[in-house]
């Protein structure tokens, strides 16, 4: 019998507010333990939460990327349930009525387009974070973590492979990257993916028995997660098996899933509203306001570069898919040069030299209009493409102007027709053995002789003229 | 007139203070000298901070010998409910489970009170986490009702009612989420008022059920409870439900006037659960009201018979999640001896709670449970809404409702603790105003046959305190009688 797999993802977005959704603490990841808190976020007695405005407007910004309908009028809910990395043993969360519902994002697989619907971003609290010593003993609650805005975003099941799901988790960081609304780093925990797997047979309409894959620490993770699931639970149906429905864990090394929690012991949430906060009223205003906030997303921007600078689909793809490359990129261009020797000059040499020294382009020395200033050299023949080449890594190290640079070191190209004349009969006068096999026929030694010329003038003879002028001096002097 | 301070109102000792005719250490002192006297028999605070408060005073003495505004409550004594966060002393409830709890922080009516000159001599007796109507409910102690040292004060505010009552302090906080408020200081004849749900910053107010709470005032009389209401009312950021509502000079309402005002009588608080004793006393009450040319109203309030069972639900549902957090992990009591988390927990809340919390938390979590929640919250929820809408119809026809605070006066200790459905009777004329989100006063409308306070409770329209401020001082004005000092402290 064939198989095909339904898959639906939870993604867990830490949201990058100043500070928590419920207090004044900041949500600087990386602090000493328990330095980010405060009364609320520990749950003393007595303490009320506030929302945080931001919070709840990068939510709707998320909610309107993905196309969700915005609740004009949502709230938060208590769900209750006891363990340590909770201050109060309920997390705030919304629960029938989160901010943002029935949107969708539209992922390529295999050169075609798949629309996976969005069931509902909802907004809560992260927890805190334990830590146990191993083999018993005590275990510590670290509280900065908890209080954080977390944003969760909750898919239909429509994901049919590991690799749909690995385009559908790319395409939604690379969204929540160009909001700025979140890292997005899986290591920080400031994104957490978690896959609801079951199978059925091709053509069944019924959902087979699904497991839950957490924690697993990066995407490609997640994709073999999901390609182990599939193979496994066809395995256990195959076998006249049943599986169980549970949450299951990713050994990474072994590269398998394994049982760790039963559902049958799952918690009943009892959810209720929030007594201590009042409904969460989006008007129509407030979320054409935030609309205006949005930026360009990726998959029109990188349309509008095929068509705007005529790249090519692939060049485009590799400039959008971060925005402060695309921006990068957009800035140099605004500044006068070429479209298409800006995008090789950013995706060849200076994403080389990013890598590197393991920069991000933000933290790039050379800003866009240095260069550009530098590719605008090129264009207007002040210095040849070899010397830019040699340029860039001190402009990168530097930061110095491109100008400032070419005229400090006297790196302007000789142009200058009688200067080059003069090179061109000393280089003659002092290499008669390739002049002589040269003039035997040999069209190589040209070669040597011009190379010569740009040695003798460090470079900076502009080597089309080098080579026209030293052919002329050539037959001159026969 | 006396010459003790401890038995002035507030408005005599802030007029004196801010006067210099008597230093606020000199109120205090008295005040402080009250206490030792009479607290062992009324068993009100649980903790005395003499030291502290002497300090605030001086504090407020050198304000005035600097020449700058002391504040308009210079120099008065406020006794403090143990459910409000205190940096001085222990904040617990009266509960085993917060015993020696030090909070970082002060509630937001603390510290309004504290820039306006109070001084506080103290925590005060509750039942546990505010659950109950007889402060019997308290790890602590059992306060007695000054008026009879074998009664109960009322509860849950049962140590604010006897403080005030018993002059050891001229005012007190409590707390009020189904009537523990109004009913204490109707068994210990003293003025009490559950403001509109949003006037006072819950913010450091222990939360029992959080949709229901509001923090008020005990006072000697109607002017007092003016007086500090204009100092804690108001919207606070740090409270998301706090009203942003201007909160008017409440002593301005303060005029003998209710000509043309329609007082609404409800026909369902008016039945043979009402003593004829207690009926009485308040159609006497109403009787000098009329008097003075109010208008009587028939009104009704259909869904009353659902109000007991609509806020048990709701109010347990909501304590079910608050009180979650006292679980031994960051504060308070932890049991010793245990294996494991999950045994900690158990073992942490059943040894640490008294019988009436552990109850209601069962109840509470019950009522959310999956399977459970649409049969008994959801639909507590609805009728909330209808009891709600019940009120709203009647203020179309009256101004203000007027009916008894409790059905009966205070009874003894140890007569109801064995029945808690007898116990939660006790509330039956309060809760609807919580569950609606009113504003209720209970003020004394004369003594029973055998000697005990009885009970008259103003209802107004959300945010309209200044009408039940005018009904209330009127009838003060005119009901012919002082309430004097209560008998088992007379002597």
């Amino acid at each position: 019998m064939k198989y095909e797999a339904v898959i639906g993802m939870e993604v867990h977005v830490e949201l990058n507010t100043q500070s928590k959704v419920f207090c004044g603490c900041s949500t600087k990841f990386d602090a000493p333990a328990n330095t980010n808190v405060c009364p609320i976020c520990l749950g003393m007695p007595g303490v009320l939460p506030v929302i945080n405005k931001r919070a709840v407007e990068l939510s709707v910004a998320v909610g309107i990327a993905l196309n969700c309908t915005i609740s004009r009028w949502s709230k938060m809910d208590r769900k209750n349930y006891f363990y340590p990395d909770l201050a109060k043993n309920y997390q705030i969360s919304q629960y029938d009525l989160p901010l943002c519902a029935n949107g969708c994002l539209e992922i390529q697989v295999n050169g075609s387009t798949k629309r996976i619907g969005i069931t509902r971003a909802h907004l809560e609290e992260d927890t805190a974070r334990n830590t146990h010593t191993i083999g018993g003993g005590d275990s510590g609650v670290d509280f900065n973590r908890c209080g954080v805005p977390l944003l969760e975003i909750v898919t239909e099941p429509d994901i049919r492979s590991a690799e749909e799901a690995y385009a559908y988790l790319t395409s939604l960081k690379q969204i929540l990257r160009y909001l700025d609304v979140s890292d997005c780093n899986m290591e920080e925990g400031s994104l957490r993916a978690e896959a609801n797997i079951s199978i059925r047979p091709v053509g069944s309409k019924e959902f087979g028995s699904k497991t839950e894959v957490k924690n697993v620490a990066s995407f490609s993770g997640v994709q073999k997660a999901i390609d182990f699931e599939i193979a496994r639970q066809q395995q256990v149906i195959e076998g006249g098996g049943q599986v169980v429905q549970e949450t299951r864990g990713w050994d990474a090394d072994k590269g398998i899933t394994f049982s760790q929690r039963a559902k049958e012991s799952a918690h009943d949430y009892r959810y209720f509203p929030e007594p201590d906060l009042v409904p969460l009223v989006v008007d129509e205003a407030w979320e054409a306001q935030i609309a205006a906030t949005l930026p360009e997303l990726p998959r029109a921007r990188k349309a509008r570069f095929v068509s705007q600078y005529q790249l090519s689909e692939y060049d485009s793809g590799v400039l959008t898919a971060e925005r402060p490359m695309a921006d990068y990129y957009e800035t140099t261009v605004q500044c006068g040069v070429p479209a298409k020797p800006a995008a090789n000059w950013i995706m060849g040499d200076l994403q080389a030299l990013l890598t590197e020294h393991k920069l991000e382009i933000g933290a790039c020395k050379v800003t866009p209009e240095n260069l550009a200033s530098m590719i605008a050299l090129i264009e207007d023949g002040t210095i040849s493409g070899k010397i830019a080449k040699d340029l860039l890594p001190e402009l990168f190290a530097t930061g110095k102007s491109a100008k400032a640079l070419v005229e400090e070191k006297g790196l302007v190209q000789i142009s200058d027709t009688s200067e080059l004349e003069a090179v061109a009969r000393e280089i003659i006068a002092s290499n008669p053995g390739p002049v002589a096999d040269f003039r035997g026929g040999k069209e190589k030694a040209l070669g040597f002789l011009v190379g010569q010329m740009m040695k003798a003038t460090k470079g900076k003879a502009n080597p089309q003229m080098a080579n026209d002028i030293i052919r002329k001096e050539l037959a001159k002097t026969e | 007139m006396s010459n003790s301070w401890y038995e002035k109102t507030a408005l005599e000792i802030r007029d004196a203070v801010r006067a210099k005719k008597v230093s606020a250490l000199e109120v205090t002192d008295s005040c402080l000298k009250r206490i030792e006297e009479v607290d062992g028999k009324l068993l009100a605070f649980i903790d005395v901070w003499a030291d502290a408060a002497r300090k605030q005073a001086q504090a407020v003495d050198a304000k005035i010998a600097a020449g700058k505004d002391p504040g308009p409550l210079a120099g008065v004594p406020i006794g403090v409910k143990d459910v409000l966060c205190t940096k001085e002393g222990t904040t617990t409830c009266c509960s085993k489970i917060l015993k020696g709890y030090r909070s970082p922080f002060d509630a937001t009516v603390i510290e309004r009170l504290a820039e306006a000159g109070a001084v506080f001599p103290g925590k005060l007796n509750m039942d546990e986490f505010a659950m109950g109507s007889s402060t019997e409910n308290s790890s602590i102690q059992r306060t007695r009702n000054p008026w009879n040292l074998d009664c109960v004060p009322g509860g849950s505010s049962g140590g604010s009612a006897a403080a005030v009552a018993g002059h050891e302090c001229a005012v007190a906080l409590g707390s009020d989420t189904g009537g523990s408020i109004r009913q204490p200081a109707a068994c210990c004849g003293c003025v009490g008022i559950k403001p509109t749900y949003g006037r006072v910053s819950r913010y450091g107010l222990v939360a029992f059920a959080s949709s229901l709470d509001q923090i008020g005032p005990f006072t000697k009389d109607v002017t007092d409870c003016a007086l500090v209401m204009n100092t804690i009312f108001g919207r606070d950021p740090k409270d998301s439900t706090s009203a942003d509502i201007p909160v008017p000079d409440f002593t301005k309402a303060l005029t003998p006037a209710v000509k043309g005002l329609r007082l609404g009588l409800p026909k369902e608080y008016y039945t043979d659960a009402l003593g004829a004793e207690m009926r009485d006393k308040i159609q006497a009450a109403i009787k000098v009201l009329e008097s003075l040319g109010a208008e009587i109203v028939e009104v009704s309030l259909p869904h009353t018979d659902y109000a007991i069972a609509t806020y048990y639900i709701i109010c347990t549902a909501e304590a079910s999640a608050n009180l979650a957090r006292f679980d031994g992990v960051r504060y308070g009591y932890r049991a010793p001896g245990v294996a494991n988390v999950d045994e900690m927990y158990r073992k942490t809340k059943s040894e640490a709670y008294g019988h009436e919390v552990r109850r209601r938390i069962m109840l509470g979590t019950y009522v959310l449970s999956s399977g459970y929640y649409d049969a008994y919250y959801l639909k507590a929820q609805k009728v909330r809404s209808l009891i709600r809408r019940d009120f709203m119809d009647a203020f179309k026809q009256c101004d203000v409702i007027v009916t008894p605070t409790s059905p009966t006066p205070a009874f003894k200790i140890g007569e109801k603790t064995a029945d808690p459905l007898e116990m939660y009777l006790s509330d039956i004329y309060t809760i609807s105003v919580n569950l609606a989100g009113i504003p209720g006063l209970s003020m004394p409308c004369g003594l029973t046959a055998s000697g005990l306070p009885a009970g008259l409770q103003i209802m107004a329209k959300p945010f309209d305190e200044e009408t039940l401020l005018r009904v209330a001082y009127t009838y003060e004005q005119k009901r012919g009688f002082e309430m004097g000092m209560p008998a088992a402290l007379r002597g």
